[in-house]
């Protein structure tokens, strides 16, 4: 029963995904696509090997603009976030713009942000306003939502507001703050992405956006495809890891991370 | 009209009375009237139970004495001042993020005891409850029972003259409760403190009290007073005799009046 489970979670899925990419090459081979319309799996992989150099560094640069741009919004998030919490004149007043910042597609914004600041700036900018709100509403909602009794315990002990912050309201945003974490990680990244993406060619060529955009202008299609899987493996390593620390924070005692033999 | 809950309003509580209330009303926001005209002396060392259907107003008795809220109107008196409060809830309310000891910790850390300092008294709370062992483990590895026995524990560990209990064991099983109920008595006698129990229940309240206030709801108000004279302590011998049975009934009655006085409004 037990293995019969292991099959199904791990071996069927990594099965499916390798039958696919050898109906891909196959498809490839057979038909004999050239690789400037389709590259086959294993030239994707030769080229992600032989132009190891340059996308390697355009990696970093992605990966380095998605982390500043979330630390950013993870301090001026739960910043903002406390700032809610402890007066609700602030809220009322700041929650709209936090709002308009969340609905106005980034896309849309990326051109004129461009125009105002430089560069470098501006992608950081373009992924830090997709990664904030989440990170924003979800730790907001966390403190707003502390268990009632709990509160009123404090109150009976005549907790200041400090210590409710602290020891009631935190700890019960955490959960919280963590799922708007994992949201905006992954926003981050795309964030950085479009924001190349519309930098274009005025970009100085440095992050994995740029080399998509780069490589379309010289038909170099398997580098595209390369540069692609990098996001992509890029993506799934950084909601990896807050699933993981998420996991790590919470086990102990949080509903989500209850193991399903208990 | 205003209310008075300084603690040096001394000695207007009358003798032997832990606290009074004088003409206490009380109208939520939302223009519900949950108590009318309440007068209620709470007298030192006894266990009162406050018995009466849902929206009687039995547990706003309770956060106005623990001054989570306000009167709208009439007074609440203390004999020499206000002393420190346990408060049990319907829900254990533990802080499911923090052990066993760091939940029976907290009300000490609020009165500025360091972690180490509070290590005996946190274990003789614990102890007390019958959780000496359960320090280490977190709220959700343990059973309902259990969750409400640490909750009791954390309303002890300031050795509060005065413990307001609201519902604690309505959500527990019949086997639990039972079990909770011999403890509370044990633990009323080894304590000492005043206890106010809220209860719907006729025989967990006959069962442990020493004095029964029955309420009606719209508004709430006190119908009836049974007292329990049955020394405690009090266990299944008592549960099982006559006197038990008698006064269930009696107080049974009571509560069926207080309802009836509900229908025909």
């Amino acid at each position: 029963m037990l293995l019969r489970e292991r099959l199904l979670e791990f071996v069927l899925p990594a099965a499916a995904l390798i039958l696919a990419l050898f109906f891909w090459e196959f498809v490839v081979w057979y038909e004999a696509i050239p690789p400037y319309v389709l590259p086959s799996p294993s030239l994707i992989l030769k080229t992600l090997y032989l132009d190891w150099h340059t996308l390697y560094g355009s990696l970093l640069v992605t990966l380095r603009i998605t982390f500043e741009a979330l630390l950013t919004a993870i301090i001026g998030g739960v910043f903002l976030a406390m700032l809610f919490a402890q007066s609700r004149i602030v809220e009322r007043a700041f929650f709209p713009f936090a709002v308009v910042m969340q609905v106005t597609p980034i896309v849309s914004i990326a051109p004129l942000l461009l125009v105002y600041l430089s560069t470098g700036t501006a992608v950081l900018v373009c992924a830090f306003l997709v990664a904030f709100f989440p990170i924003l509403s979800n730790t907001a909602l966390g403190l707003a939502s502390a268990d009632h009794n709990l509160i009123d315990l404090f109150d009976l002990y005549r907790a200041s507001r400090w210590q409710q912050l602290l020891w009631l309201r935190l700890p019960s945003a955490l959960p919280y703050f963590l799922g708007g974490l994992r949201i905006g990680g992954g926003l981050a990244l795309i964030g950085a992405i479009v924001a190349e993406i519309a930098a274009g060619s005025a970009g100085q060529g440095a992050g994995l956006a740029y080399r998509i955009v780069e490589s379309g202008f010289r038909l170099n299609i398997p580098r595209m495809f390369a540069a692609l899987l990098l996001i992509s493996v890029a993506g799934i390593l950084i909601f990896l890891f807050f699933t993981a620390l998420s996991h790590l924070l919470l086990r102990r005692w949080h509903d989500s991370a209850r193991g399903k033999e208990a | 009209m205003t209310a008075e809950t300084r603690p040096s309003a001394a000695a207007s509580a009358p003798s032997g009375a832990l606290v009074s209330l004088r003409g206490v009303s009380k109208v939520f926001a939302n223009r519900v009237t949950a108590l009318t005209g309440l007068n209620l002396d709470v007298r030192e060392g006894e266990f009162l139970s406050l018995l009466g259907p849902s929206g009687c107003g039995k547990s706003t008795v309770l956060r106005l004495i623990a001054r989570l809220t306000n009167p709208t109107e009439g007074s609440i008196e203390w004999r020499g001042g206000r002393p420190e409060i346990g408060f049990v809830f319907q829900e254990p309310t533990l802080m499911p993020w923090a052990t066993v000891f760091s939940n029976v910790f907290l009300p000490l850390r609020f009165r500025g005891v360091s972690r180490r300092e509070a290590k005996d008294r946190v274990e003789e709370a614990l102890e007390r409850v019958g959780l000496a062992k359960f320090g280490k483990a977190y709220p959700r590895e343990l059973s309902g029972g259990m969750k409400m026995r640490v909750s009791i524990a954390r309303a002890l560990v300031l050795r509060p003259p005065l413990l307001l209990m609201d519902e604690p064991f309505a959500a527990l099983d019949e086997i639990t409760r039972i079990k909770l109920n011999d403890d509370l008595v044990q633990l009323k006698v080894s304590l000492g403190a005043t206890i106010i129990f809220v209860t719907h229940s006729v025989f967990e309240s006959v069962y442990l009290s020493t004095r029964i206030v029955v309420m009606a709801p719209r508004p709430g108000r006190i119908v009836a007073e049974i007292p329990v004279e049955a020394p405690l302590p009090r266990d299944e011998e008592f549960r099982l005799s006559g006197a038990y049975a008698d006064k269930c009934r009696e107080t049974s009655v009571a509560l069926h009046r207080a309802m009836e006085g509900l229908s025909l409004a």
